[in-house]
């Protein structure tokens, strides 16, 4: 762990102007990422700026309906706000499916869209990894790779982003609001994070120089017909093998419309607009799920030891529309599957 | 023995348990010494090789940085590997820390950065350049099978039983044959607490406050590497957060700290991260075939069981893997085997119920394997094949209570609801499995020492060196000696976990009950006979002539147990003493006890899992524990330990795995995300029961000890479970989602 500086910004103003002139500080919210990654010399930023003193810890209601939730709105805060657990339950049960109550107590909005891949690899810095550093290989294709990707992956990186909130996000078409010296701007969720590609380095599209200020959620809620569905290696507190966001619109036994977002299986949260749009107008029955899961996995390519997570994503989904369909979303505390 | 019902049985909460909830109880990284410095390890990143240079001006070059010390600069250290033994070690050539530039094994500790904070002597540890000449290591246990080797030298002969009978003749002869493979990988104990030490240094004096199991075990090790007199060094670990076997040798942290502090003559603290715990001793992986024969009607005529396990380059780890294969079961013929492998890794270390965990996870799920092929219920099966005598001596038993342990478990789990075929009980979506497997594990007691204090005041003191992990010995030996001198519990303090204090055996294979807790029976009595002298003193004493043999002291009363009438109160003989009362003893078992008879705890273990098999999702619903252990001497703290190793059972079972990636002999998953124990949500309900069992033999208090005998046959009860619940055996811990979809599901055809 190298040595660094700590400075606390007073508001977005300061804390851009402060990474602006920092070429290797980083913003630092609840430090449950990044200072695991500093602890292991993944990460090395000479000065954290601590912007956990900044106004975005609040949830306003937008002009269309939605929701605008700060950047700094704590994850545990965020799934048990009434507006949320009441107009976007999905939301709230994505990030109740991920880590810890602890670690969520800590964990920012913002962070939690930041947060890095959990590839052995990237971790070890006494393995070769392109993302941590370019061009030194990739360690995990041919080396422990269970937690990899399966669809998107690019020859120099197969990981996945780890986050549970992200998908929801992704599939309930969320906005992410950022702000830089030079304005502000909104990205779409379902663009926020990349692919790979030849540049694994880069996990998203927001720059160094950028904050998250806020998160927007659209007024399209899908309160009826919803579920995350997270499957992983123990029953709480792992990160997903694979999980299913999923949310459906019916009227009279036929879908109007759908959404599946994916997480654990590539290097953003995976959707995939045909598959969506094949359910639109059929019943909700397992038939068109199945052809829709088939769908989104088309391409699929698994490595050694994380093949399985092909069939098992196709179960996933299907079992995650019924859910969704029957409105009796998985609930995160009793583990039974329904 | 005269005791009655004071103390002892009482479910007594943990007399430490305040101390250790309000954070006044200090571990070996919290103690403190004028002008502290901090250690940091540096590891080795690769797996075999040698170092060829070492760049530290970087790292000295930071302020507040003292020394980088490494095999080229270190103060003088023997070449003996002799020197670096301890009393647990195996055979071989122990690990010398820093001796020389030769790498062993990744993660192996190369140097040691220390600073005036813990903050630079970290930063300054990431800029120690080290250069390497690597070599290919191997860590492939499955390229090595051809290699295997019987040890030379055994760790205890008594884990290789001889052969009896003709078991491929037998075998051969078997109207019913099974032959299956099991597979074990790499666990890690990974205690809550990580290691650290703390060397205190007082001119020339070395006190080192260890985490450890064994606070002599270390004394020893510290004088014999670094030549100093068994005066000069006093090792303490008053409070251990947990071990499971990896505090059983010293660990290279107490090394480092105690090399600073003689190469500085300065206090010198080190302490390991999380993912150097993972560069100590582990649980070995195994592979292992097991043979049975049997009749049509289940009764077994032959067994049959090798194991390979794999240890290091350097010393000759074994473990008790298939002794219980030859011993448990009433069977004529049995051929028990067990070989190593050498691989570049560091030498495995003994973890709760080393080899029995493993073994019996083989033998039990063979046993289930063999239910289902001559068509017997799994408990009838185990019952047909009872035995009174222990199989591989030819012996009688000192005291089995495991039938007892199979009927009150069974009753308990209602067993009786099971229906036979495999994918035959469902409730909802979920497949429901109903499994069982015996446990055994051996009931020890090792000669220990221990010293009692009465004083005037009517507290009692007790001292041994023995260690509490987290099990309840300090609870257990107040409640001793409370009943031993019809004390009130408060009135005694327990001191352990000191060099300094009569000697005892590390604190491991459940001895420590039996052991510390015989000794502190004997240092007892030895007051008793000191508190009848002055009692008979007393001018009229109606206790004048009485035989101390004849005396119970209970309730505040000195009585003579044939004629209570005959008592006065304890209080007066107390009070008139002019000094403390003092006795030490040694405690060792009776001799013929131990040749006569084999000693045992057992257990049966009843597993209920619930599977969404489409998912793959897995939950253990509940687990019903029935031990049999001798005596319980608290059994709130007994429950505890089975509690604690039934969840260690269903992480074996389920979860735990330490993977290597080959590449680079590197272990990968170090550190709690991703190396999965079981969380509150895997582990529901558990139930515990201790069937009575009068054991006379093994030590003066019929105790057995508890701390192993909740792992063993646990992940068996699971793994067979699964099997009752889906028809698939996964034959392959941990049992994952993968393992599951695959044995269902052929490989499908989305491959790279
Ligand atoms: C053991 C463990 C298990 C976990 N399990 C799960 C799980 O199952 N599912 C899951 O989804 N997550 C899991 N997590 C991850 C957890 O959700 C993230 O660590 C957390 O969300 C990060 O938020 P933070 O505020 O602490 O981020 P920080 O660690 O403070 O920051 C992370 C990154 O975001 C940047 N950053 C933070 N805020 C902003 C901002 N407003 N603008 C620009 N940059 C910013 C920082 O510079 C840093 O690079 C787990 C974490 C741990 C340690
Ligand atoms: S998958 Fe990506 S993160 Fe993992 S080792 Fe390869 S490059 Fe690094």
């Amino acid at each position: 762990m190298i040595d660094f500086d700590y400075v606390r910004a007073n508001d977005v103003g300061d804390a851009l102007s402060q990474i602006t002139k920092h070429q290797a500080a980083k913003f630092i919210a609840g430090g449950t990422n990044l200072i695991d990654l500093m602890k292991e010399d993944v990460e090395q930023p000479t000065r954290l700026i601590d912007i956990t003193g900044l106004p975005l810890n609040e949830i306003h209601e937008t002009q269309t309906g939605g929701l605008k939730i700060g950047a700094l709105v704590p994850n545990s805060d965020l799934a048990y706000d009434e507006r949320i657990t009441q107009r976007y339950p999905l939301l709230s049960s994505a990030i109740l499916a991920g880590a810890s109550p602890q670690l969520r107590n800590m964990a920012s909005t913002g962070g939690n869209l930041l947060q890095r891949t959990r590839c052995l690899y990237f971790y070890d810095t006494a393995t070769p990894c392109n993302k941590r550093s370019p061009g030194s290989g990739c360690g995990a294709a041919e080396g422990f790779n269970r937690m990899n990707a399966i669809l998107g992956w690019s020859k120099s990186c197969i990981a996945v982003h780890p986050s549970d909130m992200c998908v929801a996000l992704s599939a309930l078409d969320a906005v992410v609001h950022v702000s830089s010296a030079k304005g502000d701007r909104a990205i779409n969720s379902t663009d926020f994070h990349r692919l790979p590609g030849d540049t694994p380095e880069i996990d998203t599209n927001l720059a160094r120089d950028e904050i998250i200020t806020a998160v927007e959620l659209p007024s399209e809620k899908f309160a009826r017909h919803y579920s995350y569905l997270k499957i992983r290696d123990r029953l709480s507190y792992a990160f997903a093998l694979v999980s299913v966001a999923a949310a459906l619109k019916i009227e009279e036994g036929a879908i109007t419309c759908a959404r599946v977002a994916l997480g654990g299986v590539a290097h953003k949260p995976w959707r995939v607009p045909a598959a969506e749009q094949s359910l639109v107008g059929e019943l909700a029955d397992r038939k068109a799920f199945s052809s829709a899961a088939d769908i989104i996995l088309q391409g699929a390519i698994g490595f050694a030891h994380n093949r399985f997570k092909i069939e098992l994503a196709r179960r996933a989904i299907v079992r995650a529309l019924e859910q969704a369909a029957a409105g009796t979303p998985q609930s995160q505390s009793v583990k039974v599957i329904v | 023995m005269s005791v009655g019902t004071n103390s002892i049985g009482k479910p007594v909460s943990r007399i430490d348990g305040p101390a250790k909830v309000t954070g006044r109880a200090k571990y070996a990284a919290e103690f403190s010494a004028p002008g502290l410095a901090y250690g940091v390890v540096v590891s080795s990143v690769v797996a075999k090789g040698r170092i060829i240079s070492i760049d530290r001006s970087a790292a000295l070059a930071v302020p507040g940085v003292i020394e980088v010390f490494a095999h080229d600069n270190r103060p003088s250290l023997p070449s003996s590997h002799e020197k670096y033994t301890d009393q647990v070690a195996a055979p071989g050539s122990p690990f010398r820390p820093l001796y020389d530039g030769e790498i062993l094994f990744s993660g192996q500790p190369v140097a040691l950065v220390v600073a005036e904070e813990l903050e630079i002597a970290r930063f300054a540890a990431s800029l120690v350049d080290i250069r390497y000449e690597t070599e290919e290591a191997v860590t492939d246990l499955d390229t090595q099978i051809d290699q295997a080797f019987e040890p030379p030298e055994k760790r205890a002969p008594d884990w290789d039983p001889p052969a009896r009978g003709d078991v491929d003749s037998a075998l051969s002869r078997s109207p019913t044959r099974i032959r299956t493979e099991y597979r074990t990988p790499v666990e890690h104990h990974n205690p809550m607490e990580t290691f650290g030490s703390t060397a205190v240094w007082n001119d020339g004096r070395l006190t080192v406050y260890d985490k450890t199991q064994g606070a002599p075990n270390c004394q020893e090790y510290l004088c014999s590497v670094f030549g100093l007199a068994k005066d000069k060094v006093r090792v303490l670990s008053p409070y251990v957060g947990g071990a499971f076997g990896a505090g059983l040798r010293p660990n290279y942290q107490l090394f480092m700290a105690a090399l600073a502090a003689i190469g500085l003559k300065r206090s010198v603290r080190v302490t390991l991260t999380r993912q150097q715990m993972f560069t100590l001793g582990y649980r070995p992986q195994t592979l292992q075939t097991l043979t049975l024969g049997a009749e049509n009607d289940g009764r077994l005529v032959a067994v049959k069981h090798d194991a390979i396990a794999n240890t290091s380059r350097f010393e000759d780890y074994q473990e008790p893997t298939v002794v219980w294969s030859g011993a448990l079961y009433s069977c004529d013929h049995s051929t028990v085997t067990s070989r190593l492998a050498r691989l570049d890794l560091f030498t495995p270390c003994d973890m709760r119920a080393p080899g029995g965990a493993v073994g019996m996870y083989a033998l039990e799920s063979a046993m289930d394997e063999l239910s289902y092929a001559v068509g017997v219920d799994p408990l009838e099966l185990r019952l047909k094949n009872y035995s009174e005598r222990d199989q591989n001596k030819n012996r009688p038993i000192s005291s089995k209570a495991l039938k007892d342990c199979y009927l009150q478990g069974a009753e308990r789990f209602g067993w009786s609801k099971r229906r036979p075929e495999p994918r035959s009980m469902r409730e909802g979506r979920e497949l429901i499995g109903y499994g069982m497997a015996t446990g055994i594990w051996s009931a020890f007691f090792v000669p220990t020492s221990a010293r009692a204090i009465l004083a005037p005041d009517g507290t009692l003191e007790i001292a041994c060196a023995t260690a509490d992990i987290g099990t309840g010995t300090y609870t257990i030996l107040a409640q001793i000696g409370a009943e031993m001198l019809g004390l009130p519990l408060d009135k005694v303090i327990v001191k352990i976990g000191d060099s300094d204090l009569p000697s005892a055996p590390v604190e491991g294979g459940s001895w420590t009950a039996a052991s510390a807790g015989s000794a502190v029976v004997e240092a007892c009595k030895g007051i008793r006979k000191e508190l009848l002298k002055h009692a008979s003193a007393i001018n009229s004493s109606p206790l004048q002539g009485v035989d101390v043999a004849d005396v119970t002291i209970v309730d505040g009363q000195i009585r003579m147990t044939s004629d209570p009438s005959r008592a006065m109160p304890l209080s007066e003989v107390v009070m008139g003493l002019k000094e403390p009362i003092r006795s030490e003893v040694s405690a060792a078992p009776d001799e013929r006890a131990l040749e006569e008879y084999s000693h045992y705890a057992h257990s049966a273990v009843f597993a209920e899992v619930r599977l969404d098999e489409e998912l793959g999702m897995l939950r253990v619903a509940r687990v019903v524990s029935a031990v049999a252990a001798g005596r319980i001497l608290n059994p709130k703290t007994a429950r505890s330990q089975i509690l604690g190793a039934v969840v260690g059972g269903i992480g074996m079972a389920l979860h735990e795995e330490t993977v290597i990636d080959h590449r680079y002999g590197r272990f990968m998953n170090h550190n709690l995300a991703e190396y999965h124990v079981p969380v509150h949500a895997d582990v529901h309900a558990i139930d515990v029961i201790f069937v009575d069992e009068q054991e006379h033999r093994l030590n003066p208090l019929g105790v057995k000890g508890v701390g192993e005998i909740g792992i063993v046959g646990t992940a068996a009860a699971i793994a067979n479970a699964v099997f009752h619940a889906t028809g698939v055996r996964v034959r392959d811990l941990p049992i994952t989602i993968d393992k599951l979809l695959e044995l269902r599901q052929p490989t499908s055809n989305h491959a790279a």
